[in-house]
């Protein structure tokens, strides 16, 4: 019986019978019935809905049955966040179970998971697993990390995870390392600045030994890693290449091309008189030529690197010209990149073998392939001068064989022939000539012309030749119109007599009927130079070309040395440097091969980068002042929306601005950045509006509030909850006044109008003491700043959370409902300072299980400083005293409906901790009062 | 690394998506069909495709595209290499598409590659010795290009942990190798003796190159003459094939196969041997030959019929020759012993060798 059993079903009701199934008490049923479940899952029918039985099913020591669920549990958790908590539990527990393989298995699938929610719970377990005995723990562990970190990036480093996986480098078991190694490069890509990998000789030396043990994926991510790494001299250079080699015979290519990485870039650390560097040029060879032998899509990456190689190091393979022939089956991709190679390869030594390989190729079938066929011959001829002769006479052959496109390929590559060869294969021209009616090419009819108008005065019928195409110039392409133009004005030049007519015909034709400018402008040229001094426009038009250069194509060297430390990757397959097209361009950190340092000349020389790029390369994000300042003008024309506010004008945030969109995007995905409206601080009650208005508020605000601790803006209302319509919102206390302070945009399409407000009945009556003021209609877009007075004589219901205000806003589309906690300081009266009799009475009269003892944690503030950030929101300090080096403050505030609270606020000078012990009669408002000092004294 | 993945079938419907971080709308392979669309023939399309978004890397495997969506910058053949391996596991559990026995279960062990506990009431190692040579041969016989592609393959059942040593007659005819990961690269540097405790079951041990032109031995030789006459719709076909260097084994399992210009209505053809089909579609001739028997060399000949009015084709057809010659190794390759340490057990040891045509053509 095979597993394809499962497959088969359907009958009515399944789900109803799997879930009794699931919970049968027999073993063997309940795994069977999660295989029916996996089953049903993998061919994409929805079985979530027995999510709890199939969870239930977890805690079994049956391995089996254990990975079905978990596999169950990674593909449904996604959608049943709540139900994947249930699992935690679970997790947890098998994360300690004695069987490794099951702690493995557990960290693995919370990897898996990827619910926010959860990701807090793991982290414990993960923990860990992190520190785990056993080695294939830690080693699914560390890819964990990386995992979490793609979910939670925050949570991650704050946990110190990152160290950990740091530390797990120098782990003595290989594949550990391997893992952790390929962590860090994970994260690193998303953060690209960082020196998550920053190595040392120590490190290297960890990677080298685990780079011979650890698996085929790992060594890939090791030799990655280890190409990063700039060594301090050749001998080091020398001695990491010596144990990289042996990777060279790996079966898998990906190590290979890594290897050669890591080898290409370090020898260029070496001198070319080391015995060293000849043995290792020899080696690289055969492994680079066996990854030919692989399936095709490794092939086609492997040419696109060897095109690099055998251009930075040509003498590599400059005997293996041979693997490069094509074969007639060969895919397309693979036998043009090795036609590419071919050219590049080709030398005195083979030009014979590769030209009669050319000339097999250009009677092939594929058109493409032909086309560049010929292309290579004409690129041969150019390259090997000692060929040249041989290569015109097989491009004549070719042209023989009146193959259209055969034909006009040949008429190019020979007009490159006679720039790079002057007047020495002119005796062809009369065979191209008789080819001048087939050519329906815009490059061919331009070559063709150029031909005819460099070489008149050997052409006898030139003039009629050049006639010919005149008929019908304004069907031409421009590049056949330019070369035109200009073969007429050479021809006229070296026959004035009979050509006067043609010429004058061709510049009416350019100057007067053209809509090209170019084409105008070069005509208005030539008009101008032949009619004021026609020996001058001779020595223009007819003056001695440069030779053009030997290839054409090579790839710009410094460009080639980036892409050499790129080798294996897309940028290498493209030939591009990852700037140029990895999404977003952010953060790349150009590459550059090590500088040659020998090591009797580079103790300490400070020049010398020791790890990563140099220091030269990063890229330069702080701005000067100037930009700076200009930036911040800019910022006051802006249109009122959510810029950072002037207060936090450090340079950083200039410099995040300046840079606009490419640096917003990343410090988003880091979750530093303000995400639009909501969090952004507002300084001392300052609206977030525009840079200028800030300023004014700045102003007036220290003034009349006097410290009074305003939460930022917080979105009460999400626009795609209510129609477009956004709220934000916060609560301010001023002189004895506690209003709302609002910020409604309509983020619709439609205006908004008709605003009312409603307060749901609460715990301290607080309740809107004027209509909400909306002046003018809402136009899409807009945003409005709204400061709603309220007082507390409304209707009074205990809500749960205490604090929990439930609110009703209305406008002309419909009405919009949503709840938010107040802070409680903000109903701390004025007068709220208890008499010191009537405190001690009061404290020692409330009963000692109203006591309530908290910790503020991490609040420096001395008594002093504490106690008069306090007052300024109406928390008096009574008395004072000092006991055993520890001030004890004794202080009393008074809410909206008359309840008193009291507190004993003790300071030990040094410690960054304060306890703070609450007496009420209603114990339920503490909690609420701890938070509001802490708000209080932390901000 | 691989965001997501795409099977993908011949008609272009996409079966199977797995996604292993966010999920990737499946619109991204209109990309991927563009591409194939592009390119005409399935094998064509090219293995990296960049998009607005992504990078698409795919591999053409029995008929199913396996592409994957990658969106950082990550080695093309990291991904390429594991595309393959995840195909060779569909493989191995799918079968012949029936689903396999056996969900795998995970074991631990020191040896990352071999599972703790095996055990085996009959211990037996065997290895095959698979020649493969690729060559193109030109119009007037003689080697353009030769060389030799071999693997080892092991099947290797035995109990518990043995540590094997596998020596050669003529280990100097490799130079060029890669190896099994179990392979102690120390020892072969050394020595020039595979030492390796094996993974268990069936597995690769070493592919190695042999191209030095005077050991790549061309075993068959193919005697044609295949010609158009100007003006005319018909043409010639001749073609015989004879032994060349066999070292006296016997060449077997011979197919030619020549792709015909496009011009080729049909062949009229009468083999001395064997059967032959022309398909008139695909314009592909194959001729099964079977066994080369010296005293009468199997020859094919007979008319051409092409297309009235049509020029004549401009390209010649290359031959593809498939053979298959057993017990030897074209190379020379020889085993000498093999040794076992670790286990107290006498193993069954075979080696058994093969050479066969790879990429072989000849060129008319």
């Amino acid at each position: 019986m095979t597993d394809s059993k499962y497959f088969t079903t359907t009958k009515k009701g399944e789900i109803f019978e799997l879930k009794a199934e699931l919970n049968s008490d027999k073993k063997e049923k309940k795994k069977e019935a999660v295989k029916k479940v996996i089953a049903s899952m993998t061919v994409g029918k929805d079985v979530s809905a027995l999510f709890p039985d199939v969870v239930n099913c977890m805690q079994t020591d049956n391995l089996e049955l254990k990975k079905l669920v978990y596999l169950y549990l990674m593909n449904y958790a996604k959608s049943q966040p709540d139900m994947a908590i249930m699992a935690v539990n679970t997790f947890v527990k098998d994360c300690e179970d004695p069987n490794p393989l099951i702690r493995a298995l557990a960290v693995r699938t919370m990897g898996c998971i990827r619910v926010d929610k959860i990701t807090e719970y793991l982290c414990e377990p993960l923990r860990k697993c992190l520190k785990d005995e056993d080695p294939y723990v830690r080693k699914t562990a560390a890819v964990c990390v990386a995992k979490l970190h793609d979910i939670n990036a925050q949570l991650v480093e704050d946990q110190g995870f990152l160290d950990t996986l740091k530390d797990l480098i120098s782990d003595s078991n290989p594949m550990v390392v391997a893992n952790a190694v390929a962590a860090l490069s994970e994260i690193a890509e998303s953060h690209p600045s960082s020196n998550l990998l920053d190595l040392n000789p120590q490190s290297i030396n960890k990677l080298l030994t685990a780079l011979n043990e650890c698996t085929e994926w790992g060594q890939i991510f090791i030799l990655d890693c280890l190409a990063n790494y700039t060594p301090k001299d050749d001998r080091e250079a020398q001695s990491i290449c010596e144990r990289v080699t042996p990777r060279l015979s790996h079966a898998n290519s990906a190590v290979v091309l890594s290897a050669v990485k890591v080898l290409m870039k370090f020898m260029e650390m070496l001198s070319k008189d080391l015995d060293y560097y000849g043995t290792l040029l020899k080696k690289l060879a055969p492994p680079l030529v066996t990854l030919l032998s692989a399936e095709p899509e490794l092939q086609y990456v492997a040419l696109r690197n060897i095109n690099l190689i055998v251009q930075k190091r040509p003498e590599i393979l400059k005997h293996e010209m041979k693997v490069f022939f094509v074969k007639y089956n060969d895919p397309i991709y693979v036998k043009l990149e090795k036609l590419d190679i071919m050219i590049r390869l080709a030398s005195q030594a083979n030009i014979a073998q590769v030209l009669a390989e050319l000339k097999e190729y250009a009677t092939e079938v594929d058109v493409d392939f032909v086309r560049k066929a010929v292309r290579a011959i004409g690129r041969c001829a150019i390259k090997v001068e000692q060929s040249a002769e041989r290569c015109v006479s097989t491009l004549l052959d070719l042209i023989q064989t009146k193959v259209n496109y055969v034909v006009q390929e040949a008429i190019v590559v020979i007009k490159d022939i006679f720039r790079k060869y002057p007047n020495k294969y002119e005796s062809v021209i009369a065979t191209l000539c008789e080819n001048l009616d087939s050519l329906d090419e815009p490059e061919a009819r331009a070559a063709m012309i150029w031909i005819v108008g460099e070489y008149a005065e050997r052409i006898d019928n030139a003039d009629e030749l050049l006639e010919s195409f005149l008929e019908g110039f304004h069907d031409e392409s421009t590049q056949v119109q330019l070369q035109l133009l200009t073969a007429i004005v050479k021809l006229f030049l070296k026959k004035p007599t009979e050509t006067q007519e043609l010429v004058q015909q061709v510049l009416s034709l350019a100057t007067q009927d053209s809509d090209n400018p170019d084409l105008r402008d070069r005509g208005y040229i030539y008009w101008r130079l032949l009619s004021t001094d026609p020996v001058a426009a001779k020595e223009v038009v007819l003056a001695e070309k440069p030779l053009i250069s030997e290839e054409t194509d090579l790839i710009e060297p410094t460009l080639l040395d980036e892409l050499i430390c790129y080798i294996g990757t897309l940028a290498s397959v493209y030939h591009k440097p990852p700037s140029a097209f990895v999404e977003g361009g952010r953060g790349v950190v150009h590459k550059s091969l090590p500088p040659r340092t020998a090591s009797s000349e580079s103790t300490e020389s400070p020049e010398t980068a020791p790890t990563g790029a140099p220091a030269g390369e990063q890229p330069d994000v702080i701005p000067t002042q100037g930009d700076l300042l200009g930036d911040l003008l800019n910022l006051d024309l802006g249109p009122p929306v959510s810029g950072p506010p002037l207060a936090a004008s450090s340079v950083q945030m200039g410099a995040v601005d300046l840079l606009g969109g490419g640096l917003d995007s990343l410090i988003g995905d880091t979750s530093f950045g303000p995400p639009p409206a909501a969090a952004v601080p507002a300084r001392l009650g300052a609206p977030t509006s525009s840079g200028l208005s800030d300023l004014f508020d700045l102003t007036s605000g220290v003034g009349t509030l006097s410290g009074f601790y305003v939460a930022p803006k917080a979105v009460w209302l999400p626009a795609m909850k209510a129609k477009g319509l956004e709220i934000s919102g916060t609560f301010t206390r001023q002189v004895g006044s506690i209003s709302m302070d609002l910020q409604l945009t309509n983020k619709a399409l439609q205006v908004m109008t008709d605003f009312a407000i409603q307060f749901n009945r609460n715990s301290f009556g607080l309740a809107p003491a004027a209509p909400l003021q909306v002046h003018a209609p809402l136009s899409p877009n807009q945003t409005v700043e709204i400061s709603l007075p309220l007082n507390t004589v409304g209707s009074v219901m205990k809500m749960e959370p205490l604090n929990n205000l439930q609110v009703a806003v209305k406008n002309n589309i419909d009405v919009f409902y949503f709840s938010t906690l107040y802070p409680l300081h903000i109903l701390f009266v004025e007068d709220g300072k208890m008499d010191r009799q009537m405190f001690l009475a009061t404290w020692k009269d409330i009963p000692n299980e109203n006591e309530t003892q908290f910790q503020i944690r991490d609040c420096p503030l001395n008594a002093e400083a504490a106690s008069s950030r306090l007052q300024s929101s109406n928390i008096f300090t009574v008395a004072k005293r000092n006991v055993e080096g520890q001030d004890m403050l004794y202080q009393s505030l008074k809410l909206t409906n008359g309840i008193w609270v009291l507190a004993e606020l003790r300071v030990q000078p040094g410690s960054p901790s304060l306890t703070l012990s609450l007496k009420c009669r209603a114990p339920e408002v503490s909690q609420h009062v701890y938070q509001a000092y802490e708000t209080i004294l932390k901000n | 690394m691989i965001h997501s993945l795409f099977l993908i079938n011949c008609s272009g419907d996409i079966f199977l998506e797995k996604h292993w971080k966010s999920v990737v709308s499946q619109s991204v392979c209109d990309y991927f069909f563009e591409a194939q669309e592009k390119a005409a023939d399935v094998e064509n399309v090219p293995p990296v495709i960049s998009t607005p978004h992504h990078y698409l890397i795919s591999i053409y495997r029995d008929k199913l595209f396996f592409v994957s969506v990658i969106q950082t910058e990550v080695p093309p053949l990291f991904v390429i290499e594991f595309l393959h391996r995840v195909a060779d596991t569909f493989q191995d559990y799918f079968g012949d598409s029936n689903v396999g026995d056996t969900l795998p279960t995970g074991q631990l062990s020191n040896i990352p590659w071999r599972r703790a506990g095996v055990k085996y009431t009959n211990n037996e190692a065997y290895f095959d010795v698979v020649e493969e040579i690729d060559a193109i041969i030109d119009k007037s016989g003689s080697t353009v290009f030769a060389e030799i592609q071999g693997v080892i393959d092991a099947c290797i059942k035995l109990s518990g942990m043995p540590d094997l040593s596998l020596s050669f007659m003529n280990p100097r005819l490799l130079d060029d190798v890669s190896f099994h990961p179990c392979i102690r690269f120390k020892r072969w540097e050394s020595e020039r003796v595979l030492s390796f405790i094996p993974p268990d079951g069936n597995f690769r041990l070493i592919s190695y190159r042999v191209s030095s032109q005077n050991l790549v031995a061309i075993p068959v030789y193919v005697k044609h003459s295949i010609s158009f006459k100007e003006n005319s719709s018909c043409g010639r076909f001749d073609v015989t094939i004879g032994p060349k260097q066999n070292m006296g084994k016997t060449i077997e399992g011979i197919t030619v196969t020549v792709h015909m210009p496009k011009v080729v209505l049909n062949m009229n053809l009468t083999p001395t041997q064997g059967g032959y089909t022309f398909d008139p579609v695909t314009k592909v001739l194959t001729w099964d030959v079977g066994k080369i028997t010296p005293q009468k060399l199997p020859s094919l000949k007979g008319l051409v019929n092409l297309q009235s009015g049509a020029p004549k084709p401009e390209e010649n057809p290359s031959l593809n020759i498939q053979f298959k010659i057993q017990q030897l190794a074209i190379s020379g390759l020889k085993v000498n012993r093999l040794d076992m340490y670790g286990e107290k057990y006498k193993p069954f040891k075979g080696v058994k060798y093969v050479t066969k045509a790879g990429k072989f053509q000849v060129r008319t």
